[in-house]
């Protein structure tokens, strides 16, 4: 090394720095949903569109509007409210009435993530927490899921999601490709599993958290005489395990954490599905394990190269 | 402001017993699904709260120390049974809305809690007085909170219809909705408190914080 121009540079850390940014990682974020949203146009409709593009601008406009009250920096150039509210959007059936998205807005943004502190400080996953409040407070809104036009020869017809048809009338086709009744963003298995391979292949996530929540799923399922491949393509499954599930905020930081965490959104999942009340356990299940990732760090917590025993 | 009208300001606003001293916690969550159960509720404590307030005061040369306790439950079960029965007699759609919480009033902490900080310290006048301004602080907190859960949860007010173009929010009148409203009216109470600089000093401890083993922040006073 030419001793003329090295220098020594003293820094705190970190010192690994990359071009990897907030902003960055949501706009991969955004471009693997993209498919799933072209998917739910193709199926339900401009309808589907127009409840995307609603809940969207109303969680940008609240954070806006929180930072001018808060009389903060304006946080929405990191994209992040942009994120949640596509995934708010995707957990509403297309039919819902326009009000339904700007009250899960406030619900996601204000009270879940600005309340607690803004990005990187929520207890949950925002939109999960959106999904869920609508859910409890419009269940019938909430659960009038519309049947294609695709199929039919009527405009549209309401009915219920695959997981509450007992008989399973639909094909492993229809549920792959997503023809079928559900919320905006659930029902393409394949639109989803293209958004998953390009944040593999960005490396936004790992596969750990979907891998061990989905086979967790299987292997429950196969367990309690389930149709296995039915189980894992129907209902929000896919959705919560690739998008919902791998939020940074509220997964696990290790990986032996994360499988932790995926196998328990996989059983909680499954408990509901088969034994609770509700037809569908993924957002709950994801709420609940949200809950329980600071005990799960500090369980798998590294120790500190150089530092001392634990506490 | 003389002293007998800022002892009934006291109780109002500075020391307003749910969002300010957080007393009475249980019945504030569970009877204010509506507007008209928090005002029965609040105006059956007021009763409670003046008449316990002035016998407690008037026999507190004679209640001995060590059996004050209860001595004071005894007057406060007294002056409930009272009520219920008026209740139940006069008030029967009242009675069967709030349900258990009307005889529950006697562990309400609030009576308990004035009577042992106020009542038994001060004279007659001024402990009804007390109980009249902390009662109303009551009263009012529950209507408040009331209003804003049914008007939300389903869409009347007093049982009005106030024709709100959307559906209600049923999670209003379940109990984490009552939670949420409790939560951000204290913290409305707390912001109030900030304007007006009579920002009262709450403990904040580490206990009881599920994040305590991991943050081991010192303890704030």
């Amino acid at each position: 090394m030419d001793n003329q121009t090295s220098h020594l540079v003293v820094s705190p850390v970190p010192h690994i720095r990359s071009a990897l940014t907030t902003q960055r990682i949501m706009l991969n974020v955004i471009i693997a949903l993209l498919p799933a949203l072209i998917a739910s146009t193709v199926i339900f409709g401009l309808r589907s569109l127009l409840v995307v593009a609603v809940t969207t601008a109303s969680c940008v406009l609240f954070e806006y509007l929180w930072c001018r009250i808060r009389k903060t920096a304006s946080t929405i150039g990191d994209l992040s409210a942009v994120v949640t509210g596509l995934l708010l959007a995707f957990n509403l059936p297309p039919t819902v009435p326009l009000y339904l998205p700007v009250i899960g807005a406030i619900a996601a943004i204000i009270v879940t993530k600005e309340l607690f502190g803004g990005i990187g400080c929520n207890f949950a996953n925002p939109a999960i927490v959106g999904r869920i409040t609508l859910a409890v407070s419009f269940p019938a809104r909430m659960t009038s899921y519309l049947y294609p036009k695709l199929l039919m020869d009527c405009d549209a017809l309401t009915s219920a999601t695959p997981l509450a048809v007992s008989d399973q009338r639909l094909s492993l086709l229809d549920l792959f490709l997503g023809t079928h009744g559900g919320v905006i963003g659930e029902t393409c298995a394949l639109a989803l599993l293209l958004g998953l391979i390009w944040l593999l292949a960005t490396r936004t996530i790992e596969i750990t958290i979907p891998l061990t929540y989905v086979g967790t799923v299987a292997v429950f399922s196969a367990i309690c005489g389930e149709n296995v491949l039915y189980q894992i393509l129907s209902g929000g499954l896919l959705l919560g395990a690739v998008f919902m599930a791998t939020d940074y905020t509220t997964s696990p930081f290790f990986r032996r954490g994360k499988i932790v965490f995926g196998v328990g959104l996989g059983v909680i999942t499954c408990l509901i599905r088969f034994w609770g009340n509700m037809n569908e356990g993924v957002s709950y299940s994801i709420l609940i394990m949200n809950l329980l990732v600071p005990y799960i760090n500090r369980v798998f917590r590294r120790t500190p190269m150089g530092g001392g025993t634990r506490k | 402001m003389n002293k007998k009208a800022s002892i009934v300001w006291n109780g109002i606003f500075k020391e307003n017993p749910s969002l300010r001293l957080v007393l009475g916690t249980c019945p504030t969550l569970a009877v204010t699904t509506l507007a008209v159960n928090g005002l029965g509720m609040g105006l059956a404590a007021t009763f409670v709260l003046i008449c316990s307030g002035a016998v407690i005061s008037a026999l507190r040369n004679i209640i001995p120390s060590k059996v004050r306790l209860p001595a004071y439950i005894t007057i406060i079960a007294a002056f409930v049974t009272l009520l219920m029965m008026l209740v139940k007699a006069y008030l029967p759609a009242l009675n069967s809305a709030l349900g258990v919480y009307l005889p529950l009033i006697v562990v309400n902490c609030i009576i308990l809690g004035r009577a042992e900080m106020f009542a038994s310290k001060n004279k007659v006048l001024d402990s009804a007085l007390d109980g009249l301004g902390m009662g109303l602080g009551f009263t009012l907190t529950l209507v408040l909170m009331g209003s804003i859960r049914e008007i939300l949860g389903s869409g009347t007010l007093f049982g009005l219809n106030l024709h709100i173009p959307m559906d209600p929010m049923t999670v209003f009148i379940t109990p984490p909705g009552g939670f949420f409203v409790f939560g951000v009216l204290m913290g409305l109470a707390i912001l109030l408190e900030n304007y007006t600089g009579h920002r009262m000093e709450r403990k904040q401890s580490c206990e009881g914080c599920p994040a305590a083993g991991m943050c081991q922040g010192e303890e704030e006073a």
